[in-house]
């Protein structure tokens, strides 16, 4: 027993069965039916990895990102954090801030007026001393690349810039893991690709571990290691050109793959000689090349 | 129409009057609104003009913007202007038209009272758009931290007005755009008297409060996920403490409202 916890701490994150029910309830209070969102998920992260997590909609990818941040606590299994138990209510705000978390919508997670004021407001939470803030919030708005906007208006930025703000305000946090649920997918291609920089930046750089949740293929392609969702149970788990080799499978998930994966695919299945798991167009022209 | 409010709107310049202290504003504000009621007579008037227009032109703030914060009380002060014009009573009679007439007192009630309102509402715009939402919540926060002693949530609501604050502009842009979406499908905002252009507003409500109260629910999840855990233990970035500017402000604005007082009872 001790030495299996010895293994977890080493891991970022590491979950043991974990499952989660949405209870329903009728307008007597009574449960109406209950929905197992995430069922008896097993996996684990290591420090510094960055794992992108695919599903499409309800496949409980969403559900499964709340528990890292323990905004909701399993109903079966653990969850470890750092080391730490999720459902673990004195560690609470220990979890929190060792597991930043972005969401979706860039405007409804902006708290302050001014950018500055917002990337802020997790160290103001913290008790972190006023002159170690404004060092966070340079340091951080420094690593996104929105130095320049610190006095701004947050209505006035894109999409984009919102959201590397959101980040922004998670890193000055210092978290050792941030999770992002789909910060892309109300973004513009251009604002998708700034905050996909940011967050490799973040991963490489500053050596964050990263859980990217999404359903955009291309920014899965940079991961390294992807796990795939669907009905509430991790169906695949492998490195981005194990998965995306397994074209027919992840379409019977309703999932797709990259367009020069897909292509590299059907040129395949036309009779070509191509490697499986192409993922990028550079690596399908060097394959064509070659062929001839 | 609709983004004409400027209530709440930061209005980003470097100025004196950005840089001061949210308190002072804030007692600032209340104290030329004091000071605004206890006027009388035109010479009190010119004095509160003189000083309004100086702090505009202090703030950097163009003019068009503070303005535009009028449009929105046009109704209100119609109403107040028309009451007051036909319903004081006074001595001399100047205009009469059947039952209503316009008396030397109601002129200057009228007159007055319509010059407080602009005032009152350029005063309090002036103040918000030159402090930042968070700024004012701060300095409201601080100015009623003895209340604490009383069990008042000063710090809840005050972190409340400051997210009211800053969803303004957004639920403002989404009424629009809900608008819009209507209109597209032939809903008709603008025409019509005024009972049937309220009637249209209704289907326009419902959709904004869902998606008010849909907001409202992520913001607390974002909020919570940042630790977010009420007042206690919390730092500040920016901690309020008074410079000289502060002192000298506070100087002004005494002296303001010793002018005001001074001409009621000499006058």
């Amino acid at each position: 027993m001790e030495e299996t916890r010895m293994e977890d701490r080493q891991n970022m994150i590491q979950a043991d069965r974990l499952a989660y029910n949405y209870v329903k309830y009728d307008e007597e209070g009574r449960e109406k039916e209950t929905i197992r969102a995430v069922d008896g998920v097993s996996f684990e992260v290591q420090k510094g990895d960055f794992v992108a997590i695919l599903g499409h909609n309800g496949s409980g990818k969403s559900t499964l990102a709340k528990h890292i941040n323990a905004l909701l606590t399993p109903s079966e299994g653990t969850l470890w954090v750092n080391g730490m138990d999720t459902s673990d209510e004195d560690r609470l705000w220990d979890v929190r801030q060792s597991a930043g978390m972005v969401f979706q919508n860039p405007d409804n997670q902006i708290i302050g007026s001014i950018v500055e004021e917002d990337v802020g407001f997790g160290p103001e939470n913290m008790g972190v001393p006023t002159e170690e803030i404004w060092q966070r919030v340079e340091e951080s708005l420094k690593a996104v690349n929105m130095l320049k906007y610190r006095h701004h208006s947050p209505n006035r930025l894109s999409g984009g810039q919102k959201q590397r703000v959101a980040i922004a305000g998670v890193v000055a946090m210092h978290p050792k893991c941030i999770v992002l649920d789909e910060p892309t997918a109300m973004l513009d291609p251009n604002g998708r690709k700034e905050v996909i920089r940011a967050i490799r930046a973040l991963n490489q750089v500053e050596d964050i571990t990263v859980i990217l949740i999404t359903h955009y293929m291309e920014e899965v392609i940079y991961a390294d290691k992807v796990l795939v969702m669907d009905d509430g149970k991790v169906v695949m788990q492998g490195t981005p050109r194990e998965i995306f080799s397994q074209v027919e499978t992840l379409k019977s998930y309703r999932l797709d793959v990259p367009q020069a994966t897909l292509l590299a695919w059907e040129l395949k299945k036309a009779g070509l000689d191509l490697p499986d798991g192409i993922l990028t167009r550079e690596e399908l022209v060097e394959a064509l090349c070659r062929l001839y | 129409m609709i983004r004409d409010i400027t209530l709440g709107q930061y209005y980003p310049a470097d100025s004196i009057l950005h840089r001061l202290d949210p308190r002072v504003k804030l007692m600032g504000t209340i104290l030329f609104l004091v000071g605004l009621f206890l006027i009388k007579g035109w010479a009190g008037y010119a004095v509160a003009t003189v000083f309004l227009f100086a702090m505009i032109r202090i703030s950097k703030v163009p003019f068009r913007f503070i303005v535009r914060g009028l449009k929105t009380i046009f109704i209100i002060l119609l109403i107040t202007l028309v009451f007051n014009l036909f319903l004081t009573p006074g001595d001399r009679v100047l205009v009469q038209i059947w039952k209503l007439q316009i008396t030397d007192k109601g002129l200057n009630t009228a007159i007055f009272m319509a010059i407080r309102l602009i005032y009152l509402i350029i005063g309090s715009s002036l103040m918000t758009l030159t402090t930042t939402p968070n700024d004012l919540t701060d300095g409201l926060e601080t100015l009623l931290g003895p209340l604490k002693k009383l069990h008042v949530p000063v710090h809840e609501v005050s972190m409340m007005m400051s997210i009211a604050l800053r969803f303004i502009p957004i639920l403002l842009e989404e009424t629009d755009k809900i608008m819009k979406a209507q209109m597209a499908r032939g809903a008709d905002f603008e025409h019509g008297n005024l009972i049937q252009r309220a009637k249209s507003l209704v289907p326009l409500l419902v959709p904004l409060f869902i998606s008010a109260f849909r907001r409202a629910s992520d913001l607390a999840m974002a909020m919570e996920a940042r630790c977010y855990r009420g007042g206690e233990g919390r730092t500040k970035m920016k901690p309020l403490a008074y410079a000289r500017r502060d002192y000298c402000a506070y100087g002004i604005l005494i002296l303001f409202l010793a002018v005001i007082i001074a001409l009621r009872v000499l006058l």
